[in-house]
């Protein structure tokens, strides 16, 4: 096969509910929460994974990394079928979940890195290296006698992270690693990963709902939706995609009724201000010229399209074909 | 090949995790005193409860009192035994219920020398030394008991097989919990309560419930068996001798049942990841 690091083809996931349907009859349905995914992550990439609640996110992750057995499709982490063998795999990616530690609860972090030196059988010299630059990075260094149970969310992230990079691993996977942390946490921690990520070559596939996660360290992005892949590319060829859209706030110097411009609508009118909308691939200056020409304008300003109501546009779409 | 090397690395796992625990519990020895006395004190009362039921009788269903101490101690040290190893098993439910149990099948060790070894309790060995202290005191007050060579070779290898069987049922408990993930109780009604049961001669239950812990879930070879053979008594259900000896190759069955159940679990749990 290519190069990829990662290598999902046709995979698949369906789950048995079992529902009750009545006093005693039970209904079985079948879900495919991972309904035929193909993608190739090459070495070195910072890949990230978003969608909705129940998308198959978290599922695609559990696949990956040999917690859940595929029902379908071939998929091959490092050449490792991962289901088959978990503990090989194990040794070779460093998983990260928001949610929850893979950390020992009442222990101090100290204890826990020790314990996962010894479980992975890390060489001393690597260990030492792998914790100090972690520790150093992280902001650590006052963390580590703390049992985890009395870390902040953002300090349990942050010594996760490193439990997860001890290793050495190849990959590294991350569910939601900014969710529920504070501003200046999120920052570390994204910082941290972009190091990770550039200075170490390590490849990085992270899920989120933080969609600045995914615009501050990813230059690809997947979208699953309803089990299935929707997109998949370049970060800025989304916004075609999502057929987004650009906003002229335009300040006139008198109340007036709302613009008619080609190629433009006017969204909003408050008084003198007016919201007018264009498609994000076309350019802003001939219509600023039409409207200065038209009219007497004081200020304007160019708000550029959200990403997350580029997302949004496309679950919904989605869901509409569904 | 590859079994056995999983067997080594699991119970290597084992030890480290085990070892962390025990040194994080050290390092509150005030506190790890305490516990272990207070689960000594707690299995204390159990067999105070025995020596109250003798204050008023002479025996009981035919048991002398150095006789049912004898199968106390020996129950509780072996239950104690696997209380010690395997006690944290019972946990899984809710490891399965809040999702952490996906975090132990993200590490190179296999999941149930993690999830065994996990909070591994020192202080249990208070119920282990209260067990031993019985059984000492019984066999010191056992007038006219025949040692021979093979009755003294069967008292270590009765403590052992039942740790092992006892064992075997914490496991298999933990499998249980794979699709019901609160059947920790059930689970408990067969570990403690059957320690519970084995504390007492067999003559005291009935046939129908002798029968049961002895071809069904056979609890019977933990202690009774072995024990009536120790002490020269014919069990109640009149098997043949050589059953008495039977105990090691129970509880290598045992723990091959509950090693298959725990496989099935484990991929049950990875196909439908409940």
């Amino acid at each position: 096969m290519s190069d990829g690091l990662i290598e999902l083809d046709g995979v698949e996931k369906v789950f048995d509910v079992r529902r009750r349907a009545g006093l005693l009859r039970r209904e079985r349905r079948q879900v495919r929460a991972v309904d035929g995914i193909s993608f190739t992550v090459p070495r070195g990439e910072m890949v990230g994974y978003i969608g909705p609640n129940g998308a198959g996110k978290s599922t695609t992750i559990k696949m990956l990394t040999g917690i859940l057995t595929p029902s379908g499709g071939r998929l091959r982490v490092a050449g490792i079928d991962p289901s088959r063998e978990r503990t090989r795999l194990a040794r070779r990616i460093g998983v990260v979940f928001g949610q929850r530690t893979t950390l020992w609860w009442d222990l101090p972090l100290r204890d826990s890195y020790q314990l996962v030196r010894r479980m992975y059988r890390i060489p001393d010299d690597r260990y030492r290296v792998n914790l100090e630059r972690c520790v150093e990075l992280l902001d650590l260094r006052d963390l580590l006698e703390v049992p985890v149970r009395q870390l902040s969310l953002g300090q349990r992230m942050r010594g996760d992270i490193a439990a997860a990079l001890l290793h050495d691993p190849e990959v590294l996977y991350l569910d939601e690693p900014t969710i529920g942390l504070d501003v200046v946490s999120k920052a570390k921690v994204r910082e941290f990963l972009r190091s990770v990520n550039t200075e170490q070559g390590m490849t990085v596939l992270l899920t989120t709902h933080d969609l600045t996660d995914i615009e501050q360290l990813c230059s690809r992005v997947m979208v699953i939706d309803h089990g299935r892949l929707m997109y998949d590319g370049g970060l800025a060829e989304l916004h075609a995609v999502g057929e987004s859209e650009r906003t002229l706030v335009v300040d006139f110097e008198r109340e007036l009724p709302p613009v008619e411009l080609p190629g433009a609508r006017c969204e909003r009118v408050d008084g003198p201000r007016q919201w007018l909308v264009f498609p994000a691939g076309s350019s802003a200056a001939p219509l600023v010229a039409e409207l200065a020409a038209r009219h007497p304008v004081v200020d304007l300003s160019v708000r550029e399209p959200v990403i997350e109501d580029v997302i949004a546009r496309m679950y919904a779409e989605s869901s509409a074909v569904v | 090949m590859g079994e056995s090397r999983a067997l080594l690395e699991g119970l290597r796992c084992y030890g480290l995790i085990s070892a962390m625990w025990i040194r994080s519990t050290m390092t509150y020895r005030a506190s790890f005193v305490m516990t272990t006395f207070g689960n000594f004190a707690a299995t204390v009362l159990d067999f105070v409860a025995i020596l109250l039921m003798f204050s008023q009788v002479d025996s009981l269903g035919g048991f002398s009192l150095p006789e049912v101490a004898f199968l106390y101690g020996t129950s509780s040290t072996a239950f104690g035994l696997a209380d010690l190893l395997m006690g944290s098993m019972d946990r899984l439910g809710r490891r399965v219920r809040d999702g952490t149990l996906d975090t132990l099948l993200v590490r190179p060790a296999p999941v149930l020398a993690q999830v065994a070894a996990d909070r591994f309790a020192l202080r249990r060995l208070g119920r282990i030394s209260q067990g031993s202290f019985v059984l000492v005191w019984a066999l010191t007050h056992l007038d006219g008991l025949q040692w021979t060579p093979l009755k003294l070779l069967l008292m270590p290898v009765m403590l052992l097989s039942g740790a092992g069987i006892f064992s075997a049922i914490f496991v298999l408990g933990g499998a249980f919990q794979f699709l019901a993930s609160d059947a920790s109780e059930v689970q408990n009604s067969f570990t403690y309560g059957g320690n519970t049961l084995l504390q007492y001669p067999p003559t005291v239950f009935a046939k129908d419930l002798v029968r049961g812990v002895t071809f069904v879930v056979p609890l019977a070879f933990v202690n009774w068996l072995p024990a009536l053979r120790i002490l020269g008594r014919d069990d109640p259900l009149g098997l043949p001798g050589w059953v008495d000896l039977a105990g090691p190759l129970v509880a290598v069955a045992c723990c091959a049942v509950a090693g298959l159940a725990w496989r099935t679990g484990l991929r049950s749990y990875r196909s439908t990841g409940s």
